[in-house]
């Protein structure tokens, strides 16, 4: 069965590095560590594990950092090698052809570390302590992990019992896809602690981006959302999910302005919103969500940063928590405890979060996908994934409910 | 010999092409066959004794005012309010006519023994001067004498201490206006008129007021119904201000009025193509145009803009009055029409100009989008007595390259205006429920009285300056303008006039009537 396999190949690393910043992000491809090859389906671990057959696999941010090499080192111990990516995946069960969308955190539970870590043990496993450690070979996620496969490949993955959700019959693939991504946008909406009547930003409307929009909307009333969207058709969509004010990003600290009837002293507003979150991670928009929360207000992380230099001296005299949103696992919603993945189900029925999915691609042709995803913004798309179903509709179980690959 | 009077030229096919102003740069558009090119007056003479004209009229007061001497004594409080840097444009070259009037006005108050003297820069709720324009206008002992001081102010619009609430006018408009001024037992008030707009009343009714009072004239309902705010007497700005000025007399306030006309020679000598007739060009013009058309072809924005910002108009004073508010300024009306009325035969369905990079609110700053729309529609388009040049549905042509950009210390809210509120909405009438929110901002404030920013509301004036001509034509189209920033405006953008007149005739038909309002010189079209 043909997949995509990451190596750890230095040289290869540094190759598709340097490629992607010339090339930009996903024209690394070629001289980079990953490549297509004949990958057998991974061993179950353990009785409560179940093969998966993808169905749709997405290309997410962390994706591609990866591929370009971009990512931070700090994962190099949470990560075993060689495995084959794709962590957001809609596929079925091969025992029971079900319909399933994968939480792929690789917590306490499915290590078999007993017993289970604090956070596990209270179900928050995007927190787990154990993800180095335990009967799997370390990996945060599926898609980081020699032991379980990934969604980029036709032989499929390992899934733990509690790691799958069913899909409901109303949610479409593509629908289904954006599960896992609008899961991260949940849990990130419930770290922003929204308060009825607060000023919220959003920086980016990507993937990730639009999907908190969505999440954010669906889950809490601020009085404004500001979203700062690069791309024409990134505007249209934040509009479409919700937010009250969208603009380029280089207007997003005026709007803020303006709307908070703030000043302005040494390039950072004096008053602002009372919640930023980033969706996009980097040096520029860190420092733009410190510019523009206000004093003790909150800055949330859902956009993966890598090593950023950054003036802290306004979050220390302005005491700005930062806070990071990773993940998912049990959320509290005004007392009511629920699983992330459950929120973000209803998130994407209620906002029909399939229309993100732009392009999908045959594995084979992972180089233009790649780099389809890597300029996503600027080709008009958001979520571009890898198709695998033509397998699925050989055996007889194809739930293709939009166009063919572009 | 006596300034040739305007000139209506058609176009006929020996006809060389049309000189554009186009920002900071020009065009030459060969106008369609037919076509009608308004060429203004010649400038009018300038006064051989321009202090002695002034200190004539000081003396010689209009209407039922005293002479400028028998009304000062010792121990009295003096207040001179002054036209900001708004005007002349493009600034003139030394001495500028507010030295010229400010020095024999200080002159007769030292020999009359005043002492308190203050002067003050009427902004309204323009930007504050910097020291250099300040010493620019008032000439080098002026600001000497007072600056150092702390006597010679801007008038501060938004500091409650420093204004006075007079009353209501018979309609219900608040009159506030600067308390030094209004306290003071003279106001002395130094103008220029460069166009029928400025002065009378309106010099301290707006020059010296508060947002309080000018919410009530600069609105896009009194701009639509001022048809056009060139012509005093079809203009519901100016009767606004009319009554304002009346209940400002009646409250006991006493403006002793002085008003200069500038000629219209606007260019010096390395530009004097840019206001001679076309097929009057010389050699030498024609070497300038070129030279200079393809210096500035090669010279990066920025830099040409400060090139044509350091320019100094030739403007000469051509007539100096004083006295009687009323009285004065109808004679500096007759004088404005004499030197700029060009009688012109009936209206046509397109009208183009070509906007330069000057404007009164962009001196020594950038020319923006919510500038140029309001320097072709509101300005240009409002050069008119009795009907506008362009026909109700018409189209309206502006050569401008519309850049979007700002300048972020004189035009802060000019910035948020145009990326929020044109964003939703181009309709005058709608913007009005943005005002007061852009109108209180504390930043916009802040900036306003702290450094050299426009007030909030400002872009908010710019935009109802636009709404008569905006309700009046059918499309305005911009040549050589950023698209991005034309279409924000609520225009159309054409790569050229050809295209632009194309375009046109979607809106007014085939075989269109093209008026073309040609500038330099400045000129206000008499439209029987």
């Amino acid at each position: 069965m043909k997949g995509l396999v990451f190596e750890r190949n230095l040289p290869r690393f540094a190759a598709s590095r340097l490629v992607s910043v010339v090339g930009g992000s996903g024209r690394g491809v070629g001289v980079g560590p990953l490549r297509l090859t004949d990958v057998d389906p991974p061993e179950l671990p353990g009785p409560q594990w179940h093969r998966v057959h993808p169905l749709l696999a997405g290309i997410c941010g962390s994706d591609l950092s990866t591929v370009d090499g971009r990512s931070s080192r700090y994962f190099e111990d949470v990560v075993s090698f060689p495995f084959v990516p794709g962590h957001e995946v809609v596929g079925t069960l091969d025992d029971t052809d079900e319909r399933v969308v994968i939480e792929p955190v690789l917590g306490c539970v499915p290590r078999a570390v007993v017993p289970p870590c604090p956070a596990c043990a209270e179900g928050r496993t995007g927190g787990c302590e154990r993800v180095a450690f335990g009967h799997l070979a370390p990996g945060l996620q599926i898609g980081f992990c020699r032991d379980t496969g990934g969604g980029w490949s036709a032989g499929g993955l390992v899934a733990h019992d509690a790691q799958l959700h069913a899909v409901p019959d109303a949610l479409s693939d593509d629908d289904a896809v954006m599960v896992e991504p609008t899961a991260c946008a949940v849990h990130a909406a419930v770290a922003a602690r929204v308060e009825a009547g607060d000023t919220v930003a959003i920086l980016g409307a990507g993937t990730l981006g639009l999907c908190t929009v969505a999440a954010l909307t669906y889950l809490t009333r601020p009085a404004t959302l500001l979203v700062g969207a690069k791309y024409a058709h990134q505007q249209r969509l934040a509009e479409e999910l919700g937010a009250d004010v969208v603009v380029v990003p280089g207007q997003l600290a005026r709007a803020v302005r303006r709307r908070s009837r703030s000043l302005e002293a040494s390039h950072t507003l004096t008053g602002g919103c009372d919640v930023v979150i980033d969706c996009v991670g980097s040096d520029e928009s860190l420092a733009q969500a410190l510019a523009m929360v206000r004093p003790r207000g909150r800055v949330v992380l859902v956009g993966m940063p890598g090593r950023v230099s950054l003036d802290l001296a306004s979050l220390w005299h302005r005491e700005v928590t930062v806070t990071g949103a990773y993940a998912y696992g049990i959320e509290d919603t005004g007392g009511l405890l629920r699983r992330t993945f459950d929120l973000s189900m209803e998130v994407v029925a209620a906002k029909g979060l399939g229309r993100l999915v732009s392009a999908r691609y045959p594995i084979d042709r992972f180089e233009e996908a790649l780099a389809h995803a890597g300029a996503a913004g600027r080709r008009g798309a958001v979520k571009v994934v890898f198709d695998l179903r033509a397998r699925e509709r050989h055996r007889g179980a194809g739930t293709d409910t939009k166009g063919p690959v572009p | 010999m006596s300034p040739r009077p305007g000139f209506v030229l058609e176009v006929d096919h020996s006809t060389p092409s049309t000189l554009f102003w186009h920002g900071e740069g020009y065009r030459l558009e060969q106008l369609p066959v037919g076509s009608r090119v308004l060429y203004a007056p010649e400038p009018v003479d300038a006064l051989a004794d321009p202090v002695g004209a002034i200190r004539r009229a000081l003396d010689e007061p209009l209407g039922d005012a005293a002479p400028l001497r028998s009304q000062l004594r010792p121990g009295m409080q003096l207040t001179i309010a002054f036209d900001d840097v708004s005007l002349p444009l493009p600034p003139m070259r030394r001495p500028d006519a507010r030295q010229l009037v400010i020095e024999q006005v200080l002159e007769l108050a030292a020999e009359a023994g005043v002492d308190d003297v203050v002067l003050i820069a009427a902004l309204a709720l323009h930007r504050r001067m910097t020291d250099a324009e300040l010493r620019h206008a008032l000439g080098d002992r002026i600001f000497d004498a007072f600056a150092p001081h702390g006597l010679l102010w801007q008038h501060d619009a938004e500091d409650p201490d420093q204004l006075v609430h007079l009353g209501l006018t018979d309609q219900g408009e608040d009159v506030e206006i600067n308390k030094r001024a209004a306290t003071s037992d003279l106001l002395v008030y130094v103008n220029i008129n460069l166009v029928a707009m400025d002065g009378g009343h309106k010099s301290v009714a707006t020059g010296l007021a508060s947002y309080k009072s000018l919410r009530h004239h600069h609105n896009a309902h009194t701009m639509a119904q001022s048809r056009s705010f060139m012509d005093q007497h079809r203009s519901e700005l100016h009767s606004s201000n009319w009554r304002m000025g009346r209940l400002i007399a009646a409250s006991g306030v006493k403006v002793f009025q002085i008003e200069t006309n500038l000629n219209t020679d606007t260019f010096p000598e390395q530009f004097r193509f840019l206001q001679r007739r076309e097929w009057e060009w010389t050699a030498r013009d024609r070497a300038a145009f070129l030279a200079s058309s393809t210096a500035l072809g090669a010279t990066p924005s920025r830099i040409a803009r400060s090139i044509f910002h350091s320019i100094r108009a030739p403007h000469k004073m051509s007539s100096v009055q004083a006295g009687e508010v009323e009285a004065v300024h109808a004679r500096t009306t007759e004088n404005v029409y004499a030197q700029q009325l060009l009688e012109v035969d009936g209206q046509s369905d397109i009208l183009t100009m070509g906007l330069p990079y000057i404007c009164p609110y962009n001196v020594n700053s950038i020319m923006n989008p919510i500038l140029v729309a309001c320097l072709g529609l509101g300005y240009f388009f409002n050069m008119y007595r009795g009907q506008p040049l362009v026909r109700a549905g018409g189209v309206v042509i502006m050569s401008h390259p519309t850049p979007w950009a700002f300048h972020p210390g004189h035009h802060p809210s000019y910035i948020d205006f145009f990326e929020q509120v044109l964003a939703e909405t181009t309709d005058p009438a709608e913007i009005g429920k943005y005002e007061e929110s852009f109108a209180t901002d504390p930043w916009y404030i802040h900036l306003y009285r702290t450094g050299n920013a426009y007030h909030g509301v400002h872009p908010f004036y710019m935009w109802y300056w636009c709404a008569h001509a905006l309700e009046h034509v059918g499309a305005v189209i911009v040549v050589g303008g950023e698209r991005a920033a034309v279409r924000r405006l609520g225009f159309k953008p054409a790569s050229s006039m050809a295209d632009a007149l194309e375009m046109a005739t979607d809106v007014v038909g085939r075989d269109p009537s093209i008026t073309h309002l040609h500038s330099p010189p400045l000129l206000m079209a008499d439209v029987q």
